[in-house]
């Protein structure tokens, strides 16, 4: 081990503190009293949050943004399940373009991914509505679930595919008894990171939304409301422990697919 | 399954002007080969040759773009590899990671009409044959790469194939645990009587382990026989310079009878060859070759085929089992080598000394040039 130094330890401990202060004033003022947030706090609460089961306009929004994040995530993985399938085994003519051109969505701002999106769902003459919604969503999720399902694909070495068949199982037996249980880890990491990425997504949300928000596009209207701004905080407080969750059961899974890579090459 | 005396001769595997190339390069160039049932067969030589793909197009993997295959008198040219009589032990042992030792064993049987019961009888008893007994739920990432590679033995084997095939199985493995998993192979397809071909670019492994050897360079077979005759008399030059060492000495053709053929080299001076001695077409060029074991420090008694080579030992190389002297003829060769098992009696010749060398013509292995 090296000899640590005190220098860095500091920058390390003032780098987390610049990165996490923000998020634990999120739990802080969500248990405070007061409507008003500043400190000094004025005593412990847990009113915000009941206030949160009284309103309707929320449910319905929490409601609308669980199904965009199900749906988007699960066509999502869907459509990165075949790209990745198809980039790790075939070579073919384009496929350099055609992978980045999957994965431009990454660097394309949001807000221009969303005028863009909305003029051409005017054109077409389609309504906006939650659907919508969810087309940009799976647009916006598809790099990041291509991008893990890759390498669960590249690590499926392709001797165990031929292992399989030469055992005497057919193609289909070896697609659920060897690739789909060996790219599992990748799947749920993939439906896991999307559904966080949906329910988080405001921009293209609010562009693409008719008449129902989803939960950022309702927070976002109650911020206008001072007297809603506690009640608000604790439903932040409540999106973040939710992510957090669902980002450590990610992480979870995604070691996994490590650990089948390793296991593969270990031992020669 | 078990081979007799009698269909010792029967092809079991027949490879007939076997062709395939990918994209402009061609693998495996108009190959046939038989290979007998029951027999340790050995695909022998330097990577990139064609072995590998022509194994795969046993196991059916590949498919030949001409020429037929035959496994068990049966046209498989079509046939996928899970309908194949064939199985696999592949280079990197393709253990399944999500499987532990029990289920990946058993992993062709779930295929099978057995209960549950009696696949794991079987793996049991596999499992024993290989030496690895008790292993059944050890999880496949806890394995050694000895043990996977008794895994893939087994997995393959539970399944009773005609022809076992065996992609470098053995390269990944140190030195001590492979020559003793060479000597456990061999001692296994004796006792069960399943034809193994074995691909590998290591020519003690296949001189070891095999009944007959093919080497094999850019796609074309050069020969197919047993190893004693694959190193005493190869039959290319590029065979007899793969298989271990061999001095060649640049000569010319001065005439030649029914039994003999009368060369010059500048070294060698002028010889008479034995006709059998010879391998090839007929040009003006030939190589003559000898092994650096063939020479010796004295000169043998009784022998009138005795000739002999002067020159200044340059370097001696202590290899373990054997002793290998450099030996400087002059200018116009490159160095001669001269091989000695040390009988621990001493008094071998110093570096820097002249010494005479004798060969008997006998030991001359000539061919011709291309």
């Amino acid at each position: 081990m090296y000899k640590t130094n005190k220098l860095l330890k500091i920058f390390v401990i003032g780098f987390l503190i610049f990165l996490y202060a923000p998020a634990l004033l999120l739990p802080i003022f969500s248990f405070n009293s007061s409507q008003v947030i500043s400190f000094p706090l004025s005593g412990f609460s847990t009113k915000w949050f009941g206030q949160l089961l009284n309103e309707d306009t929320l449910h319905d929004a929490l409601l609308n943004s669980l199904i965009i994040a199900v749906l988007s995530s699960a066509l999502a993985t869907m459509l990165g399940t075949l790209t990745a399938r198809a980039a790790s085994r075939y070579k073919f003519f384009g496929q350099k373009v055609t992978m980045g051109f999957i994965l431009l969505p990454l660097i394309l701002p949001e807000i221009i991914l969303g005028v863009c999106l909305l003029t051409v769902l005017i054109q077409l003459g389609l309504n906006l509505s939650l659907w919508t919604v969810v087309l940009g969503h799976t647009l916006l999720i598809l790099p990041f679930a291509t991008l893990i399902l890759l390498s669960a694909f590249n690590n499926l070495n392709i001797s165990l595919e031929e292992a399989s068949l030469d055992l005497g199982m057919n193609a289909w037996q070896t697609f659920y008894k060897i690739i789909l249980p060996m790219v599992t880890p990748g799947l749920i990491s993939s439906l896991l990171i999307g559904f966080v990425i949906s329910l988080d997504e405001f921009i293209i949300a609010f562009f693409l939304t008719g008449v129902d928000p989803t939960l950022p596009v309702y927070i976002w209207s109650q911020l206008r409301f001072p007297a809603k701004l506690p009640s608000t905080m604790a439903l932040g407080t409540i999106l973040l422990i939710v992510s957090l969750i669902l980002v450590s059961f990610f992480e979870y899974y995604r070691r996994r697919i490590e650990k089948y890579s390793q296991a593969l090459t270990r031992g020669k | 399954m078990k081979a007799t005396n009698e269909d010792l001769g029967h092809a079991i595997v027949s490879l007939n002007n076997i062709k395939k190339s990918f994209n402009d390069i061609v693998a495996v160039n108009d190959v046939s080969v038989q290979i007998r049932e029951g027999e340790f067969f050995s695909l022998l030589g330097p990577s990139g040759c064609g072995k590998t793909t022509l194994l795969r197009i046993i196991a059916g993997f590949e498919s030949p773009e001409t020429g037929d295959i035959l496994i068990n008198d049966k046209l498989v040219n079509s046939t996928p590899p899970n309908i194949r009589p064939t199985n696999m032990v592949f280079q990197n042992y393709a253990i399944f990671p999500h499987l532990n030792v029990q289920e990946n064993v058993g992993y062709g049987l779930q295929n099978t009409k057995l209960t549950s019961k009696s696949i794991k009888n079987k793996v049991d008893e596999i499992l024993d044959m290989v030496g690895l007994s008790g292993f059944n739920f050890r999880s496949s990432s806890a394995l050694s790469g000895g043990q996977k590679q008794r895994v893939a033995l087994a997995r393959a084997l539970i399944l009773k194939p005609r022809v076992l095939l065996l992609d470098e199985p053995l390269s990944a493995l140190d030195k001590n645990l492979r020559e003793q998993m060479q000597f456990e192979l061999r001692q296994l397809q004796k006792s069960i009587g399943i034809t193994f071909i074995l691909v590998t670019h290591d020519q003690t492994e296949a001189l070891t382990m095999s009944d007959r050897i093919g080497v094999m360079f850019d796609g074309i077979v050069d020969q197919v026989a047993t190893p004693e005759d694959i190193y005493t008399k190869p039959a290319t030059k590029r065979v007899a310079s793969f298989i271990g060492n061999m001095n060649f000495f640049r000569s010319n053709i001065l005439s030649s009878t029914a039994e003999s053929v009368r060369v010059e080299s500048d070294l060698l001076g002028v010889l008479d060859i034995d006709k059998v001695n010879i391998f090839g077409g007929s040009k003006a060029k030939v190589s003559i070759g000898i092994r650096p074991e063939k020479f010796k420090f004295k000169k043998p008694n009784g022998d009138k085929k005795v000739k002999s080579l002067a020159g200044k030992l340059i370097q001696k190389t202590f290899l373990g089992e054997n002793l290998l002297f450099s030996l400087d003829v002059g200018k116009k060769a490159d160095k001669v080598y001269i091989s000695l098992t040390p009988s621990g009696e001493g008094a071998y010749p110093k570096v820097g000394e002249n010494v005479t060398v004798y060969y008997s013509l006998n030991d001359l292995l000539a061919y011709f040039e291309v």
